[in-house]
Order: C-alpha cells, then structure tokens, then sequence
C-alpha cells in the first residue's frame, strides 16, 4: 500500500493523543483531585487535545474532495472510519465539559459522578484508538492488516506514546514520578511485544494467484501466470497498491522503528529512572519514540499487499 | 433482481472491445466523465471500469492463454458500501447495482481498499471514485429497442462472451448458463459473493503426439523419473 504521509501522521499523533487523554482520564479515576494541581492537569489536556486534533486535521489532507468531508459520520453503523470520526467530533464537547467540571472543582461534590465521568474519558478514548485501527483490520482484502493485533497495537502504542509524555510532563513540574517508572516501562515493553507479535502473525503470504484466477480458469494441476495485465501505463490501482519496498530496506526500516520506538526510549526511561537522572533523557525518549512510531505506521503501510496485485503479476500476496 | 454479467471465458479473445466500449459509454453517462491523464503525454493513464488482463496456464501441448476481463462483481455483500463513511457507495435495493453518488464521494479511497477486484478507480482530477454501473443509463432506457437495453460491453462483444441478466431469474439466459457450466466466483473465499460469474475454459481436445522413434532406454527411465517428480 502506498504511504500517504499525512495518514502516517494522523494515525501516530491521534493516537499518542487520545492515549494521553485516556491516562489523564484512568488518572483522575483512580486518584482523583489529589494527585496534580488544575494548572498541570490543564496543560496536560491541552497537549492531549491538540495531538489529536493536530492528527485529525492530517487526516483530511489525503482526501480527494475535501469538501464531502463533512458527511464522513454517516454510515457509523457499518463503517469504522464513519465511527472513528463520530467518536473524535463527539469527543470534543465531552472533553471541554470535563475540563469545565475540573476547573469548577466538581469533584469535591460530586466525587462518584466525576470518578464515572473520568472512567467514561479514559473507555472513549481507547475506544477512538480502537476504531483506528478497525479502519485498517477490517479490510480483508489486505491480509497483513486483517489481523487482531492491528488495533492492538495502535491502542498499545498511542497509550505508550502518551504515558512519555505525561511523564516527562509529571517530572518537569517536579511530581514525585517514583510511582509510575515501572509501569512506565510496562507500557513500552508491552506494546513492543504486541508489535513483535503482530509482525510474527504476518509473516509470509496469505493468499495466492490461483484464490484470484483459478475458480473461474479451472486448470488446478497447472500453475496460472500474469502474461499481460492489458494497460500500458500505470493506473490509479497500481500507484495505489502496487507500491512495492525492497525487503531489505523494509528490513532496515523495521530495526530502526523497532529500536528507536520501543528499545531506546526504554533504555532512556531505564536510565533516568534508575541510574542518571537528567531531564534530557525524557525529551530524548519522546523524540526518538515518535519519530520511530512514524518509521514503524510507514512500515505498516509498505508491507502491506492488497490482493489486488495478484490480477497485477504477484503470485502471492 | 440482482443483475449482473457472465463471462465465458472460453469465447473470449481478449480484444479489450468492451474496455473500450464501456470508455465510449460511460465517458458521457451518468457516471462520466472517465478522465484522461495526459492522453497524448509521454505516459497516459485515465479512469476505466473494465480491465481485460491475459493469462497463461500450463506448459505445450496443454498449454493456454486466458483473456480474462473483469469489471464490478456488483458483489451481494458488497464490503465498498460498508466501509464507505459518507454513504456515497450504496446497493441499489431494486436491482444490486453497486453505485456511487458523486454528490456525497469525498474521495478518501477508502472503498477501493476494500475491493478485492480492482473495480474501482478513482477519478484524480474530479476527486471522485468511479465504478462500473451496469450501464444503469442503458439497461433501463426505454428510448433504446429492446434487444439494445444492455451494457455496452455486453452490446459490443464481438464473440458474444459476454452475458448479461438477472441471476434470481432461474429462466434468464445468465441463470442457465451459470447453472449449465457451473458458473464460477474469483476469491469466493473472502465472503463478499460477486453476483458476476465466469465460465471456465473447457477442456481441449487433446494433440496428437507422433513419436519419431522408439525411445531408447535411458529415455524411458527419464520420462518415468520426469512423470514422479510431476506427480
């Protein structure tokens, strides 16, 4: 599949976004109007809400008509991308009316009606993240994203991507962050092993020529060949799908997203944690992880082969 | 109703006369125009809703190349009008036309994707995706005679490969032929039932091979070594 960069960077920074918000709101669920001060808190939320909007805003970049964007909250009842943007509009009055209730200190009266309120936060906010990436693994005819682990892992990585954030934020204005280190690195280590598990179950192709051809030319001991795909130029369909990467440079690229994703940010983490800390090892961790992040949402792309290329000479996708 | 087309790929010779036909249509039709990327450029490209690609199978003397046209499967679970978030793909109740309304297209690509087909492109410049529409402009015109209210791929083809009807018709001329050469499905297995079907190529009369000579000893043992390792 082709790479649109401002998909890339939709699905990375929406989903560091509302994996941001999602912690603010399990924060606040769990120890809720002791733990930071509003002015924190604020400008946590306001770093949270422009990530994602910042990505949402991305995302209309790739459409041809813009213009008919407005109708994309539709059909929620059958697409998840009508669901996904129905969620993200619908978030945002749900979002301000919290920060509202924090400021007015809402909770101090209300404690059960606010800890619900930030549970409902912290279950939307996932569930936005969810939808993304249905998007994706709910299309079968591109095997390697027709996978349970692909909202999998774009839950697990926008919460990581978050949960830096949020830390790096707690430490800065000097919170005591001995609490959270370890499941800090909990986050990243597991979104590293669901990642790994994602490219562990695509591994090899999923379908073959004879799926697409050989029902309807019916010689099964004979095997089927492309002889010409009866277009002389390229098409919408081959610059859409065909993009092809060798697979040493998927190889190198997937090293890079893996190492500066999840093992660098990690070992940062570990670090300013346990043996040397300095402020810079977060800001390092952050820039590393989200430029890995992007590495590893273009490999998402690369690697996937829509079945259609089996009309177009693959043998196997 | 649920319309579609059959292809026999036995007749067909791959003269792309339909792709070309169905350009001719549909290039003013409702679903017009079929844009053109620098046509007389050094490499044009434009929209089409019926691609004719050749195969070949098997080695000589059972050797053979298959033409092998394709345009919307007019799917009955049609996963191009699931995924679309504006509503802008829809299934016609009336007759399973698979369309897209360019009023409400936003152009995200998003159908595309889902068609394991290929059957949708879009169009670059007007920011819409296009699709086959059955010649839903032709088929029901009653300005045309009768025998003319049909596709114009299926009007064109010049071996009549093509077919078109209603396959909940068990009497229509798709329902038999389907049912007579056991009409086939491409990538049943992804659940998405395309209502068009394929008639496979029937099997040849064999070639007659002469051998020159009596095959010597060693020559008898290869073939019997070739004939294990192919089985």
């Amino acid at each position: 599949m082709h790479p649109a960069f401002s998909v890339i960077f939709f699905t990375v920074t929406s989903g560091a976004g509302y994996g941001f918000i999602a912690l603010l709101g399990l924060f606040n669920f769990l120890y809720l109007g002791m733990l930071i001060d509003k002015n924190t808190f604020f400008i946590c939320a306001a770093v949270g809400i422009s990530l994602f909007t910042m990505g949402l805003i991305s995302s209309t970049f790739h459409l041809a008509n813009p213009k008919n964007a407005w109708r994309a909250f539709m059909r929620f009842r059958t697409s998840w991308l009508a669901r996904e943007g129905l969620l993200a509009i619908i978030f945002y009055p749900i979002i301000f009316l919290y920060l509202y209730f924090i400021y007015i200190d809402f909770q101090l009266d209300y404690f059960l009606l606010m800890q619900t309120y930030s549970l409902i936060i912290f279950v939307l906010s996932i569930i936005i993240i969810y939808c993304t990436g249905m998007i994706y693994a709910c299309l079968k005819t591109i095997p390697q994203w027709n996978t349970f682990w692909t909202p999998i892992n774009y839950i697990t990585i926008g919460v990581s991507l978050g949960a830096l954030i949020f830390f790096f934020i707690l430490d800065f204005n000097n919170y005591n962050i001995e609490p959270y280190k370890f499941y800090l690195l909990l986050l990243i280590i597991s979104s590293l092993i669901t990642k790994l598990s994602y490219y562990y179950s695509i591994r090899g192709p999923k379908h073959d020529i004879g799926q697409a051809t050989n029902a309807a030319i019916k010689l099964k001991t004979t095997k089927v060949r492309l002889l010409d795909v009866g277009h002389t130029g390229s098409t919408f369909l081959t610059d859409e799908f065909g993009y092809k990467v060798a697979e040493r440079k998927l190889f190198k690229v997937k090293m890079f997203a893996i190492i500066s994703g999840f093992l660098a940010p990690f070992l940062l983490i570990y670090i300013h944690s346990f043996i040397f800390e300095n402020i810079i090892f977060c800001i390092l961790a952050i820039s590393l992880a989200f430029l890995g992040m992007v590495a590893e949402r273009w490999l998402f792309f690369a690697q996937a082969k829509h079945v259609v290329n089996l009309y177009h000479g693959s043998q196997n996708v | 109703m649920r319309l579609g087309l059959v292809v026999d790929l036995d007749k067909c010779v791959g003269c792309n006369a339909c792709a070309i036909a169905c350009k001719q249509w549909n290039t003013s039709g409702t679903s017009g125009s079929l844009t053109d990327y620098k046509p007389y450029g050094a490499d044009p490209s434009g929209v089409f809703f019926n691609r004719i690609r050749h195969y070949e199978t098997g080695n000589y003397p059972d050797s053979k190349t298959v033409h092998f046209p394709m345009s919307c499967m007019h799917c009955e679970e049609a996963a191009c009008v699931t995924v679309c978030p504006t509503g802008a793909s829809y299934k016609r109740e009336e007759d399973g036309i698979v369309l897209v309304d360019p009023e409400k297209c936003m152009g995200c690509n998003y159908c595309a994707w889902a068609c394991p087909y290929g059957a949708r492109e879009l169009d670059r410049e007007e920011g819409i995706m296009k699709k086959c529409t059955l010649c839903v402009d032709r088929i029901y015109d009653e300005n045309l005679p009768k025998e003319e209210r049909k596709p114009a791929c299926v009007m064109t083809c010049p071996t009549t490969a093509r077919y078109f009807g209603d396959f909940d018709d068990p009497e229509s001329e798709v329902s038999k032929l389907s049912s007579k050469r056991d009409g086939q499905e491409l990538f049943a297995e992804l659940g998405y039932k395309p209502v068009n079907k394929y008639l496979s190529p029937r099997k040849k009369v064999e070639i007659e091979k002469h051998e020159i000579c009596e095959p010597d000893l060693v020559r008898k043992v290869k073939d019997w070594v070739n004939k294990v390792v192919e089985l």
